[in-house]
């Protein structure tokens, strides 16, 4: 079994911070870290190579310095990593990604059949969850997301049964491979990196692809000429016109604070005084 | 697979003039999304979002319903004709009874590219995410998520979607200039519930699935329906009692279940305290978490970083706590008090409690 997964290296959100004057953000210093949901797509990878043999082949879009979440991957126990890196992918939009990534799976198909692709849900910098299943229409592959469980994969009649988070509950599926599955986070934790697969990680010789390596012969199918979307404003979210009335008091006593919150709060939103009085009876 | 209309953007230029097979395009278009014989809550906020749109445009709002054949399905029409929609594209079909990607994928595509809507728009649920990707992708159209405001751009007559960027720290306006329709989708409570007018109705144009079983690959085996108790129902709590890092120890935040004890309130908190495993994910507000509306919201020992501010800002009273002046929740609430959280929460609890006790006996 062969199993593609795409990840992608990310700033760390936790850590960015928009600088106060300009409203700008500031990159410097923030560690890119491989997408935290992408390594639920990784570990349940893995686990499936464990139990029914195969290959692990990781796959990112991005600049050259998204090598190192490739070489996370494989210290991890991935076998195989592929960077599609290109000037022609700058500005790419979740359509124009989806193209590059779809084009690159079929590169790697033409080495070793392709079984199954999994990805995260979503990425922490664009939360968009479209990259998914855009790359599972260009690929005519089936389509399963927020996956939370593999149940059960039958190589012989290439069928795999999942649990798939649906809004209201669980819905069981099976479907045919190839298909591509979205992970859920929490369905796993991933494994420590053992020391052989950190050595091996070290020295490993990525696969580093541009636009026609990656099989991409149309330069308008990927970036910004590939992007339907444009970015056509970015700005600081706008403050409240009115701040916070601060409720204060002499020697700021907490109790007498809180009556006296209470008392303003009631005034102005006499609803909301009924609303809570219900939960009196 | 259906193609879109490829047509070459000219760059660096924001005014263009729209093909002229584009133009075709009108009307504003909310998907109807229901599970287990009931509309998603989110799907009537974006017909209300979507009325305002269709409005400012001069055009027609409708609403697409696919389901399996039956009253139930087709009540939803006249559910989204009381919530702003004049007409409606009613798809019923044996084959989507549940929810699968594959026949709703066809449906839907085939519906845009027989009737040709500007915009359409569709929740950030787990379906909504998982349909409008694939039918984006299938029509070669511009698709933007997680909205939290929509407005068009009358002279270009665009979508102006934004949302959150970088975690949430900025927005940014995007837009689908020469390509249609125009997709996205808006996370449930970020828009208000509109008011139901049960005098409105409508139109329903029915049209077909043109599938069969044997061609859909994708098998429902079971479907397990959550225990609804179980699971925390922050985005449609009318109070919420919410706890930052300033909380400082996940013992403190007894404090805060204390209050929503009294209140009878759901208990929230900000991403950095669910990722410390204070409480569970289910209950972080924020971009990354849940977004809320409740009629009251209580910030104890929260900064108000912009992540955690665009999942509860729609709140209609917020009282934050919080020992900075500074803190940047102070510029959004509504009421404030410099302090310690820890012992404030208590002071607080009592005279809510006191309240109550008042108004047991006046009531």
């Amino acid at each position: 079994m062969h199993i593609v997964v795409c990840i992608k290296q990310v700033p760390d959100s936790a850590q960015i911070r928009v600088h106060p004057v300009t409203n700008t953000i500031m990159r410097q210093g923030v560690p890119a870290i491989v997408n935290p949901y992408d390594l639920f797509a990784l570990e349940e990878a893995l686990k499936l190579k464990d139990k029914y043999g195969g290959r692990v082949t990781v796959l990112t879009m991005g600049p050259p310095m998204a090598e190192a979440a490739l070489r996370k991957a494989i210290s991890y126990g991935a076998d195989d990593a592929v960077l599609v890196t290109d000037r022609a992918f700058a500005g790419s939009d979740t359509l124009a990604t989806s193209c590059a990534l779809a084009s690159a799976i079929t590169q790697i198909h033409k080495d070793m059949p392709v079984d199954l692709v999994f990805t995260g849900k979503q990425t922490i910098d664009g939360d968009t969850a479209q990259v998914g299943p855009g790359i599972a229409k260009r690929l005519n592959m089936q389509l399963l997301t927020y996956v939370s469980k593999v149940r059960s994969v039958d190589l012989e009649n290439h069928e795999i049964t999942v649990e798939r988070r649906s809004e209201g509950g669980v819905q069981l599926l099976k479907t045919r491979t190839p298909s591509l599955i979205t992970v859920l986070e929490g369905t796993n934790e991933m494994r420590f990196a053992t020391m052989t697969n950190m050595f091996r990680a070290s020295r490993y010789q990525i696969k580093i692809w541009n636009r026609e390596q990656a099989g991409i012969e149309d330069v308008t199918s990927v970036g910004l000429k590939g992007s339907p979307t444009v970015v056509s404003k970015v700005f600081a979210p706008t403050p409240r016109a009115v701040k916070a009335e601060i409720i204060q008091c002499e020697g700021e006593d907490p109790k007498e604070l809180s009556v006296t919150l209470l008392a303003k709060v009631f005034a102005k939103y006499p609803k909301l005084e009924k609303e809570i009085a219900k939960r009196a009876v | 697979m259906s193609e879109a209309p490829e047509v070459k953007k000219p760059m660096g230029k924001k005014r263009i003039e729209l093909d002229d097979r584009l133009k075709a395009y009108k009307g504003v278009w909310v998907f109807v999304e229901h599970e287990r014989g009931k509309i998603h809550p989110v799907s009537l906020e974006l017909l209300g979002e979507g009325r305002k749109l269709a409005d400012s445009l001069g055009v027609e709002l409708a609403g697409v319903v696919m389901g399996e054949p039956g009253e139930v399905t087709r009540s939803f029409c006249q559910e989204a004709f009381t919530h702003g929609a004049d007409l409606c594209y009613l798809m019923e079909d044996a084959l989507m009874a549940d929810y699968r990607n594959e026949p709703f994928t066809k449906g839907l595509t085939d519906l845009v590219n027989k009737y040709q809507p500007e915009i359409l728009l569709l929740g950030a649920t787990t379906l909504g995410r998982d349909l409008a990707g694939s039918v984006a992708t299938t029509l070669k159209t511009g698709l933007t998520a997680d909205c939290t405001e929509l407005n068009v751009d009358l002279e270009a007559r665009s979508l102006l979607a934004t949302r959150p960027t970088f975690g949430g720290s900025l927005l940014c306006t995007i837009q689908t200039l020469n390509y249609r329709p125009q997709m996205a989708t808006v996370r449930p409570r970020v828009m208000p519930m509109p008011e139901a007018d049960t005098t409105r109705t409508g139109q329903i144009i029915e049209d077909t699935l043109g599938m069969f079983e044997k061609d859909i690959i994708t098998k429902v085996l079971e479907f397990i329906p959550d225990a609804m108790q179980d699971k925390p129902q922050l985005p449609f709590a009318d109070i919420i009692i919410a706890g930052g890092r300033g909380m400082k120890k996940p013992e403190n935040f007894k404090l805060i279940w204390d209050l929503a004890a009294v209140l009878g309130a759901e208990v929230g908190g900000t991403r950095p305290v669910v990722q410390a495993g204070w409480l569970d994910l289910e209950r972080q507000v924020g971009q990354s978490g849940k977004t809320v509306r409740p009629k009251l919201y209580i910030a104890a020992g929260i900064s108000g970083a912009i992540q955690h501010r665009v999942g509860m800002d729609a709140s209609d009273v917020i009282i934050a706590i919080n020992s900075d002046p500074n803190a940047p929740i102070f510029d959004f609430a509504h009421y404030g008090i410099v302090g310690n959280a820890m012992t404030i929460l208590p002071q607080l609890t009592e005279a809510f409690r006191a309240h109550l006790a008042t108004a047991r006996k006046a009531g």
